[in-house]
C-alpha cells in the first residue's frame, strides 16, 4: 500500500505540494480532486521521481519500499506505474519492443529471468484482450500516430502486462470522449484487483461515474483539504471548488 | 545519477567494456621495413607473389601520390600523420607458408576469429541458430586474408570470393578490366596511396544471371601495432546478378593512432544489384582521444548498365576519425543508387561522412537516409553531393538527413552540395537536429527501463530506417553495437 506523510514538493524553488498525508490501502481506489493548478500533477511526477520535482520533506512508503530513495525506474520496478496524461511518441520503437525491454528490466531488478519468447506474445495477447485492443496495435511504433483514446488505452495495456501493484493515472479521462472514457474505465475495473491500488488524479466527476472509488480526496493550494467516500464527488461536482480554493488561501 | 568513478583502474575497466575487441593478439609477424618507399611496395608486392603489371600499377600510383598532398577541406582535426613512421605490411608468420586448409591455419588465429564471434570453420558456421543462411567470409588479419569459407559451394554457381591478391593471380584479366576503373588511381590522397600499398580485401565476381545463394562477408581485423591496414575490394556482377555484401571491421586498443585507408570498387551491369553493408568498429579512441583508427575511406559503385543497383549501408560507430563518402555513379538508364547510414560518434570522435550520388543516366533515382548521432565531446558533419548531369532526363533524388544530439558538448553539421544541370530533375533535401528529450527518457525510465538502456531504445528507434536495410543476420548485433557505443553518454 502507499503511505505518504508530510509530503513537500517544490519545482523550481517554488512550493507546489505544502505537506500532503495520505494512505491508500492494497486493492483500494482512491481519487484525488482539486482544480487547476493545486498541485495534482505535481503528485504523479514527485511520487515517480521526474527530473525537477524536488521533495524536500516527507516521506512516501509503496509497501516497505522508500520511494525517495530510488530512481525513477526503480520505483517503477519496485510497483509504481503513471499512467500519463499525455502519452509521449518514441518513433521508431515498436510496442512491443518496448514493452519487452520494459518487462525485461522490471523482472531483473527483481532478481527473475528475462521473459520467454512464448510466454512473452501470450501476455501480450492476453493484455490486448482485457483492455479490449486489436493485438495488431503491438505491431505499431509507441504512440506514434495513435488518436488520444488509443494513447489512453495503450497505457492501460503496458499496465496489464506489467502488472503494478500501485497505479498512479493523471487525468485520464481529459480529452477522451465519452465513448473512450468507458472503455479506459472498463479496462480499469477489469484490472483492479486485491493486490493492487489505484490512485486517480482527475479535474471531473465523470471519470468516477465508471470507476467507483473507496475514498475522495480534495487537494487545494497543495494541501488536502477535504477526504470522504465516493458521494464527496458529486457534492464537488454540484458545488465547485470555489469553497476550497478560499479556504486555502 | 551515476555513482562517480575516481580511480584510474575503474575508469580504465570501463572504457576496455564498452570496447570489447580491444585485445590483440601475440603472434610471430612478418613484417616489411619501416616506412613508405619503393622498396616497401617491391616488398608487399613480392610477398603476394604479384604479377609485374600489378607492380607497375603500384609504382605509378606511388610517383602519382608523392605529388598530391593530404586533403584538409573535412571539419576534421587530428596532428599531421608521419607516413614514414608505419609499417605497410604486416603478415602472421605461419602464413607465410600458404594454408591449404583451415587445419593449417594458425589456431591463434582462429581463436581470435572465436573470441570476435566470427567462426570461420564451416561446420561451426552451420551449427548455429536453426534455419539461419549460411554467410561465406573472407577474414583479413592485418595484411592478409587467413580463411576464405565456403569457396567450394560458391564455386559451383559461378561466383568468385576469394583475397584480392589470390584473384591477382589467378584471374589478373578481371582485376585488370576493372582494378581502378571506378575509383581512379589519382582519384584522392588516400585512394592512391591505397593503389601504392594495398594489401589484402576481398574480390566477388557474379556471372549473369547468377543470385549469389549466401551472404558474402569480409572481417577486417588490424592486430599490429603501428601498422596501417590498406583494404582493396573490388565486385564486379554481371547482367542480371545480385549479390549481398557485408565487411565488419575491429582493432586492439592501442594509445597510437593507426591509419586505415581503403577503396572499394563496386560495378553493376544490366539489371545487376549490389547491396554492400559495413558495420564498421574500430577502436575509436579513449574518453581522452588518445588512439583510435584513422579512418580515410574511398567507397564507390558504378550503375554502368541499365536498371542497376547499388545500395549502400552503413553502420559507423568507430575510428577516432571517419572520413567516407560511399558514393554512386548512376550511369545506366533507369539506374538507381541508395544510401543509408547511421554514424554514432561520442566522446573525442571526430566524423566527416556523407555520399556523392552522381546522375548521369536518364531517370535515374537516388535515396539518401542519414542518421547521425553524436554525444560526449565529438563532432560530427554529413557531407552530401547530388549532381546532375545535362543528360539526366527524369533523375530524381531524395535526401533525409536527421541529427540526434545526446549532452550538449557535441556538435553535429550537414553540408549538402546540390548541383542540377537538367532542368527536368527533381532534388528533395529534408534535415532535421533533435536532441534525446527529457520526456521520452522519462517515459521509459516510468517503465523501468534504465536511463542507458533507454538512451539505446530511443537511438536505435531514430535509426531504424537505417537498421532494418541490413541483413538480418546483422541488424541485432548493429542494434546492440549502437547501445554500446553510448554507453556513458548520459549522466
Amino acid at each position: 500500500m502507499l503511505e505518504i506523510h508530510d509530503f513537500q514538493v517544490s519545482v523550481q524553488d517554488q512550493p507546489i505540494l505544502r505537506g500532503i498525508d495520505l494512505n491508500v490501502p492494497d486493492g483500494e481506489v482512491h481519487a484525488i480532486m482539486g482544480p487547476n493548478g493545486s498541485g495534482k500533477s505535481t503528485l504523479c511526477y514527485a511520487l515517480s521521481g521526474r527530473d525537477g520535482y524536488e521533495v524536500f520533506a516527507g516521506s512516501a512508503m509503496l509497501g516497505e519500499v522508500d520511494l525517495l530513495e530510488l530512481e525513477p525506474e526503480d520505483r517503477a520496478s519496485a510497483g509504481l506505474f503513471l499512467a500519463f496524461q499525455y502519452p509521449i511518441e518514441v518513433p521508431g520503437v515498436t510496442m512491443t519492443t518496448f514493452l519487452r525491454e520494459a518487462l525485461n528490466a522490471q523482472r531483473r531488478y527483481r532478481g527473475e529471468e528475462p521473459v520467454a519468447p512464448m510466454e512473452f506474445v501470450q501476455l501480450m495477447r492476453q493484455a490486448a484482450g482485457t483492455i479490449g485492443l486489436n493485438p495488431e496495435m503491438l505491431k505499431r511504433q509507441v504512440n506514434v500516430g495513435f488518436s488520444g483514446g488509443e494513447k489512453k488505452r495503450n497505457e492501460m495495456l503496458q499496465m496489464a502486462v506489467l502488472k503494478p501493484s500501485l497505479v498512479v493515472m493523471d487525468e485520464t479521462d481529459s480529452g477522451l470522449d465519452i465513448d473512450a472514457l468507458k472503455e479506459v474505465s472498463h479496462g480499469v475495473n477489469r484490472l483492479r484487483d486485491q493486490g493492487r491500488s489505484f490512485l486517480l488524479i482527475t479535474h471531473y466527476q465523470r471519470l468516477l461515474d465508471y470507476i467507483t472509488p473507496d475514498r475522495v480526496h480534495v487537494l487545494a493550494g497543495g494541501r488536502i483539504v477535504d477526504s470522504g467516500d465516493a458521494s464527496l464527488a458529486l457534492t464537488l461536482e454540484a458545488n465547485g471548488y470555489t469553497d476550497y480554493q478560499l479556504s486555502a488561501a | 545519477m551515476p555513482a562517480t568513478v575516481d580511480t584510474k583502474e575503474q575508469v580504465e575497466a570501463l572504457a576496455k567494456r564498452r570496447y570489447a575487441f580491444g585485445f590483440s593478439t601475440d603472434i610471430e609477424m612478418d613484417q616489411a621495413p619501416k616506412g613508405l618507399s619503393e622498396d616497401t611496395i617491391r616488398f608487399i608486392s613480392a610477398k603476394k607473389f604479384e604479377p609485374s603489371w600489378m607492380l607497375e600499377w603500384r609504382f605509378k600510383a606511388f610517383a602519382r601520390w608523392q605529388k598530391m598532398t593530404e586533403p584538409h577541406w573535412a571539419k576534421l582535426s587530428y596532428p599531421p600523420i608521419d607516413y614514414q613512421d608505419a609499417y605497410y605490411y604486416a603478415a602472421p608468420k605461419s602464413d607465410s607458408d600458404r594454408p591449404e586448409n583451415l587445419d593449417e591455419v594458425d589456431p591463434k588465429l582462429l581463436a581470435t576469429y572465436t573470441k570476435l564471434g566470427i567462426p570461420l570453420r564451416e561446420q561451426e558456421l552451420l551449427a548455429g541458430v536453426k534455419n539461419a543462411r549460411p554467410v561465406a567470409i573472407d577474414a583479413v588479419f592485418d595484411s592478409v586474408s587467413v580463411a576464405t569459407t565456403f569457396k567450394k559451394t560458391l564455386a559451383e554457381g559461378g561466383v568468385i570470393f576469394c583475397p584480392i591478391s589470390e584473384a591477382i593471380r589467378d584471374y589478373p584479366e578481371l582485376v585488370q578490366k576493372y582494378l581502378g576503373s571506378v575509383v581512379p588511381v589519382s582519384d584522392n590522397y588516400f585512394a592512391c596511396l591505397n593503389s601504392a600499398v594495398f594489401t589484402d580485401g576481398s574480390f566477388v565476381y557474379i556471372p549473369k544471371g547468377v543470385h549469389c545463394p549466401m551472404e558474402l562477408s569480409t572481417y577486417f581485423r588490424i592486430n599490429a601495432e603501428n601498422t596501417g591496414q590498406f583494404e582493396r575490394t573490388l565486385i564486379v556482377v554481371e547482367d542480371g546478378g545480385y549479390v549481398s555484401y557485408l565487411e565488419g571491421c575491429t582493432a586492439p586498443q592501442r594509445d597510437k593512432n593507426q591509419l586505415h585507408a581503403a577503396v572499394v570498387e563496386l560495378v553493376a551491369m544490366d539489371d545487376a544489384e549490389i547491396k554492400y553493408s559495413t558495420v564498421q568498429n574500430w577502436y575509436p579512441g579513449d574518453e581522452q582521444g588518445r588512439g583510435g583508427i584513422y579512418n580515410f575511406v574511398t567507397k564507390r559503385g558504378l550503375c554502368s548498365g541499365r536498371r542497376a543497383k547499388i545500395m549502400w549501408t552503413q553502420v559507423e560507430t568507430g575510428s577516432a576519425i571517419t572520413w567516407k563518402y560511399p558514393g554512386c555513379i548512376l550511369k545506366g538508364d533507369d539506374s538507381v543508387g541508395e544510401f543509408y547510414s547511421v554514424a554514432i560518434t561520442n566522446n573525442r570522435q571526430q566524423a566527416d561522412t556523407g555520399t556523392k550520388m552522381l546522375h548521369l543516366g536518364k531517370n535515374t533515382r537516388s535515396r539518401i537516409i542519414a542518421k547521425g548521432i553524436s554525444a560526449g565531446h565529438a563532432d560530427q558533419t554529413y557531407r552530401g553531393a547530388v549532381t546532375v548531369a545535362a543528360g539526366a532526363h527524369g533523375a530524381k533524388n531524395f535526401t533525409q538527413c536527421d541529427s540526434l544530439l545526446i549532452g550538449n558538448q557535441c556538435g553535429a553539421h550537414t553540408v549538402p552540395y546540390i548541383t542540377a544541370k537538367n532542368p527536368n530533375s527533381e532534388i528533395e533535401h529534408e534535415a532535421s537536429t533533435s536532441k534525446i528529450s527529457e520526456d521520452k527518457l522519462f517515459y521509459c525510465r516510468q517503465r523501468g527501463i534504465p536511463e542507458e538502456v533507454a538512451v539505446g531504445i530511443i537511438v536505435n528507434g531514430f535509426c531504424r530506417e537505417v537498421m532494418q536495410t541490413l541483413p538480418m543476420e546483422f541488424a541485432v548485433e548493429a542494434q546492440k553495437l549502437v547501445s554500446i557505443s553510448l554507453e556513458g553518454s548520459i549522466g
